[in-house]
């Protein structure tokens, strides 16, 4: 049995329902109260902790203080204080963590709603504060629920290609996790202890509970708090079950399916596996790809080397089994790349394989924010990293970067840049 | 009294100093977060905590309350769940994926990802369609065995009622 009506609790509260929305009996539900919540509360403790660390890592991935053409928020300051530099090993390491950040931010969604659903009385409480710090306390939740809906909001569109938020996904969501981070962590300090002593009854939830979020004047309940907390699980199971798919090629990612980038793959045969963005769509053209026009330019130690496809066929080939994994959270299954080694092109132009610099790789793509990126010393110097001329044993496809596209372990996607037309050696 | 009457009150000094923490860090990113579109990010901000709490929660408790009542009315109290949980669910994947659901985004997600951008509404809908098909069933199973049982009583008279 749970929440039993409490009945003639107040008798001032009359048998009509209070029209303002600050008089506790205003809210009817027998499912609100200490226990409801703190079991929501404890579950975002764990998970957008889990979100806020999984991101800062793929902020670190993009190595954005090796160089500008990296670095979407120029002025992080000392936000970027954790900053190091992103390794190769284990190669499915982005694919894991970006993985995991967007895949549980999903899952976390029916979470977070029905935690705000269970604390919204709170909002409308009165008097406004009952002190100074009570005062802030309450600005300081309309940072943490602002904030929170805001973070997830981004990250939900940015998922599905529907850039409508105000500005640049990557300074947005980055500044943004911060002043979410920056009012969760003092919320979770000042509610944990209180959680916790809530949720000794985790096995057998109170039958009556006291407590300002428990409506003096409950309706009579259609559901048990356990039932409740079960529709929510059920919620992110649901969300979970139909996205976690896309992190896999073939059945797994027919899985998938209400979630960009999950059902079947693109096309057929060597190339149907994922594509972050087409040829087309950032504007290459068959003529300046093709065997007569396209040159490699590789530059550094004041040395040029041009080289057609032809010259680079001519140089060791190298085999490697690596993923794309892409910052929205999707990723393929290794694909068996071959090409040239980016640190046998360093040693075109002088540099010894084994202290061969940074490199700065530019794009034939007309636009896009990661045209030109930069790759650091380790990601150059790590046997795996190709400059990939085939993937599964056919010439690579135009979407997929023909005649060249950079293929390095455990880097975030896009600095896998396809097309690639030149590229420059040296300590960036 | 010495204590002068209605004097403000600071509250934990402790939390005072926590908050003050908060805010400082939350300040110094909000900055950044500010610097291009200062009025479209505060809009967004303020407006998804106001969005939600003064739209969507009034939208979907005033549905659950709507479906309580039209339910109780009918004299079937007990089925609120098996309507609630399936339009729960089903609610929440339109709300997550309404820009692929809708098909807003259908012609630039096409052109990006050579994926089909148009099969997301069919499949909500059989999605949706097979968790109201198997709440009925659970409905129907549940249904039975409560006719099964009152009949196994009316057989049995001496059982206590």
């Amino acid at each position: 049995m749970v929440c039993e009506p409490v009945r003639g609790v107040s008798p001032a509260y009359g048998r009509d329902m209070p029209r303002s929305p600050s008089s506790p009996a205003f809210w009817r539900s027998p499912l609100r109260g200490p226990w409801f919540t703190s079991v929501l509360g404890v579950v975002l403790l764990v998970g957008i902790t889990v979100l806020f660390v999984t991101g800062l890592l793929s902020y670190a991935a993009y190595n954005p203080d090796l160089s500008p053409v990296n670095d979407q928020t120029p002025d992080k300051g000392l936000l970027g204080f954790y900053l190091f530099a992103w390794p190769t090993d284990p190669s499915w390491l982005y694919r894991l963590t970006q993985g995991t950040h967007v895949t549980l931010g999903i899952a976390l969604i029916p979470v977070l709603l029905a935690k705000l659903w269970s604390v919204v009385p709170k909002l409308f409480a009165l008097p406004p504060a009952r002190s100074l710090a009570h005062a802030l306390e309450r600005l300081s939740l309309l940072l943490l629920v602002g904030g929170g809906l805001f973070e997830f909001t981004t990250g939900v569109l940015n998922v599905q290609l529907d850039y409508v938020f105000p500005g640049s996904f990557y300074p947005l969501h980055f500044y943004g996790a911060w002043v979410f981070f920056a009012a969760f962590l003092a919320h979770a300090v000042l509610k944990t202890p209180a959680a916790l002593r809530n949720l000794r009854h985790l096995r057998h939830e109170p039958p009556y509970e006291e407590g300002e979020l428990v409506s003096p004047n409950p309706a009579e309940p259609t559901v048990s708090r356990r039932g409740a907390l079960g529709v929510v699980g059920g919620g992110s199971l649901l969300l979970f079950g139909t996205t976690v798919g896309r992190g896999f090629d073939g059945p797994l990612r027919e899985t998938a399916l209400l979630v960009p980038h999950g059902g079947p793959e693109p096309g057929s045969g060597p190339g149907a596996f994922q594509i972050n963005k087409t040829a087309a769509a950032v504007g290459i053209d068959a003529r300046e790809t093709s065997e007569d026009a396209w040159r490699l330019v590789v530059e550094g130690n004041g040395r040029t080397v041009r080289l057609g496809r032809a010259a680079l066929l001519q140089l060791p080939l190298h085999n490697a089994a690596l993923p794309i994994a892409c910052v929205e959270g999707w990723s393929t299954s290794d694909q068996w790349w071959r090409g040239v080694r980016l640190r046998d092109l360093a040693a075109l132009v002088g540099y010894e394989t084994d202290t061969a610099p940074d490199v700065l790789v530019e794009s034939l793509q007309r636009h896009g924010a990661f045209r030109r990126s930069a790759l650091r010393d380790n990601q150059v110097r790590d046997p795996r990293s190709l400059l990939a001329l085939f993937v599964n044993g056919a010439d690579l496809t135009p979407d997929h970067g023909y005649p060249a596209r950079v293929i390095v372990p455990a880097a975030p996607g896009v600095l896998n840049t396809k097309w690639v037309a030149r590229m420059t050696f040296g300590d960036l | 009294m010495r204590v002068p009457f209605r004097r403000p009150a600071l509250g934990s000094p402790l939390q005072l100093l926590l908050l003050a923490c908060s805010f400082a860090l939350a300040g110094y990113a909000g900055v950044r977060l500010l610097a291009d579109d200062w009025f479209g990010v505060a809009l967004w901000l303020v407006g998804a905590a106001v969005l939600h709490d003064l739209v969507l929660v009034p939208l979907y408790a005033g549905a659950d309350r709507a479906l309580t009542r039209v339910l109780g009315a009918a004299g079937h109290r007990d089925w609120t769940g098996y309507v609630r949980v399936p339009a729960l669910l089903s609610g929440l994947l339109l709300l997550v994926w309404f820009p692929l659901i809708s098909g807003q985004v259908a012609d630039r997600y096409r052109s990006a990802t050579a994926l089909s951008g148009d099969g997301f509404l069919s499949r909500w809908l059989l999605v949706t369609a097979a968790l109201f098909g198997g709440s009925a069933v659970l409905l129907v199973l549940r249904s039975l065995r409560l006719l099964r049982l009152r009949r196994a009583r009316k057989q049995r008279p001496s059982a206590v009622h």
